[in-house]
């Protein structure tokens, strides 16, 4: 019982996180329809810039301004390169972003070292949110859980009820129009793309504390926040808060569970004849809970190829 | 002069669609531009909107030139358009819609409220929060005229705005035109339709391989068969 109830509350605070990194990339690729492969890279640079200023200037300033410097640099981004090939299609983006990552993964190497940086949350901060059958349950994974449903709030406002919001999903569906009315796309555009910096940087500077803030934490999130925005359906937030959820949740699950394939077989009396087979019937779930992500999206691009939530700019 | 456009050229690639054009609208006129299917006429519209990129001319608009500018710039200038494949913003709710075409506008231009746009087109405000993706054509008409309106325009540029309607919903089109240029606004009209445009012009254009071939009053152009046949009847 006290499996399901953690294995519950860590999959969804851990869903929450993914919805907080790829709620950037649902405006960037899933409206915008720009590749970004560079996304979670975001997320690192969050991490390891926090790590860096809650040094000088203290922890929780240090998670207020690094977002906002990785704003600017995704800022930079599209504006001095991305804009650039944007009209040569998805495989430039592509290529370019993917050069992107490896450039920020390179570079946190060569100035923070191969391994994880002892990024993490002040003493004080260290107290139990509540009790669960005798065991603590840490405020911090509370406060994550959290701040992704207020970015999730504030996002949902800003695009549905906000002027600005209206004109991006104008600007979205008929851009030279909305041009004709008056307003600055690319303009629109840049700061869209920033504000989706922003939040995964927000991501990494929080998460980074509690979980590790190592050189492999993009590659590690950066297929799986694509993932989540095509579950999702592209362009829908609610979709992506569903779709990342989903895949907290059952990765959580997984990395728990000590059961393999075969075990689940014997429920219903195959059990045996899978383990004759062996192979990938009797390797423990645990081992394969990184791949849930991606079985995932198998079976809903082929059951719902638009995703769960459709396309709802 | 409101508006003046001189000698402007645009291609389409290879394709010399524009071929020095000239023309003028004034304050409070309404210009009527006829000419063939293919004759260059939206693209001459959107030429002077900056959605095509003129290759040689000007557009003036009280004196300065907007050619080669940026279409957000140009409509923040005073000029507004309206385009004949309408392009509503079928994700957005009717109120949404009109919302993205308000703008502060120029000093000089006449202003407009959400509320005159309901009053000119009651059925608009009873389908506020309809997604304008479920209006119909006439509906959809009267929703792109507003949008560009609420943008507060020194001229603005309608292209075919009566295609395909119903009669009743062509006449209150062409009054809430009419209304526009009481109002003091510049209006250039691309019109399919002969009749409505003789009825609501002050002057009339003909376009022609590129080129405005007839300028004149309606009453000009009446007593002008062998222009109506050269350049607008088909076969
Ligand atoms: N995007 C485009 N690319 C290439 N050629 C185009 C494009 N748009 C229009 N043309 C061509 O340019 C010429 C002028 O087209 P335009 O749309 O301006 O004509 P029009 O007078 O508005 O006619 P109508 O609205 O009745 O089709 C036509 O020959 C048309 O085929
Ligand atoms: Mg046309």
């Amino acid at each position: 019982m006290d499996f399901v109830l953690f294995s519950t509350l860590n999959g969804i605070i851990y869903g929450l996180l993914l919805f907080m990194v790829s709620a950037g990339l649902t405006l960037i690729f899933g409206m915008m329809g720009i590749v970004n492969f560079a996304h979670a890279s975001f997320y690192m640079l969050g991490a390891y810039i926090a790590y860096s200023l809650a040094k000088l200037i203290g922890f929780w300033p240090a998670i207020l301004l690094a977002p906002l410097l990785v704003g600017l640099i995704g800022v930079a981004i599209e504006r001095g390169m991305l804009r650039r090939v944007h009209k040569h299609g998805h495989a430039h983006e592509l290529l370019l972003t993917f050069g992107l990552a490896y450039v920020f993964e390179e570079t946190v190497k060569m100035l923070y070292g191969n391994y994880a940086v002892p990024y993490s949350i002040p003493a004080d901060l260290r107290f139990p949110a509540f009790t669960l059958s005798g065991a603590d349950y840490p405020f911090y994974r509370v406060f994550i859980g959290l701040t992704a449903l207020v970015m999730f709030a504030l996002l949902f406002w800003l695009l549905r009820r906000t002027r600005v919001g209206i004109i991006v999903r104008a600007a979205v569906r008929r851009p030279e129009m909305v041009g004709a009315l008056g307003h600055d796309v690319p303009k629109v555009f840049m700061g869209v793309f920033g504000i989706g910096a922003w939040l995964a940087g927000l991501a990494g500077a929080i998460s980074g504390a509690f979980f590790t803030t190592s050189p492999n934490m993009a590659l590690e999130l950066g297929i799986i926040v694509f993932v989540v925005v095509v579950v999702g359906g592209l362009g829908s937030l609610e979709g992506a808060l569903v779709a990342s959820l989903l895949i907290g949740l059952l990765t959580s699950f997984a990395a728990g569970a000590d059961v393999a394939l075969a075990d689940l077989g014997g429920l219903v009396g195959l059990g045996p004849a899978m383990k004759a087979i062996g192979g990938i019937f009797t390797v423990k779930l645990a081992t394969i809970a990184a791949s849930v992500p991606i079985l995932v999206m198998l079976v809903v691009l082929l059951l719902r190829p638009s995703g769960l939530m459709g396309d709802k700019t | 002069m409101l508006l003046a456009v001189e000698g402007l050229h645009a291609h389409y690639q290879k394709s010399h669609v524009l071929d020095g054009v000239d023309l003028t609208v004034e304050r409070g006129e309404i210009v009527a531009l006829l000419g063939r299917n293919g004759s260059g006429r939206s693209t001459l519209l959107k030429a002077i909107m900056g959605l095509v990129v003129p290759s040689a001319g000007a557009v003036r608009l009280g004196g300065r030139d907007l050619a080669g500018l940026p279409a957000h710039r140009i409509a923040r200038a005073g000029l507004a358009y309206v385009p004949e494949e309408r392009l509503v913003f079928d994700n957005l709710s009717v109120e949404e819609n009109l919302a993205t075409g308000q703008q502060a506008g120029v000093a000089d231009a006449p202003r407009w409220t959400l509320d005159e746009m309901y009053e000119f087109f009651p059925r608009l405000r009873e389908r506020r929060d309809t997604k304008a993706g479920y209006l119909s054509g006439g509906e959809q008409q009267m929703l792109t005229i507003c949008r560009s309106l609420l943008g507060n325009p020194r001229l603005i540029m309608i292209d075919e705005p009566t295609e395909g309607l119903a009669p009743k919903i062509v006449e209150a089109v062409t009054a809430v035109i009419r209304d526009i240029q009481r109002r003091g606004v510049g209006v250039l009209l691309v019109e399919q339709k002969m009749t409505i445009a003789l009825k609501v012009a002050e002057r009339v254009l003909i376009m022609g391989r590129g080129q405005i071939v007839f300028e004149g009053t309606p009453e000009a152009l009446r007593d002008q068969p062998e222009m109506r046949r050269a350049w607008l009847e088909v076969g």
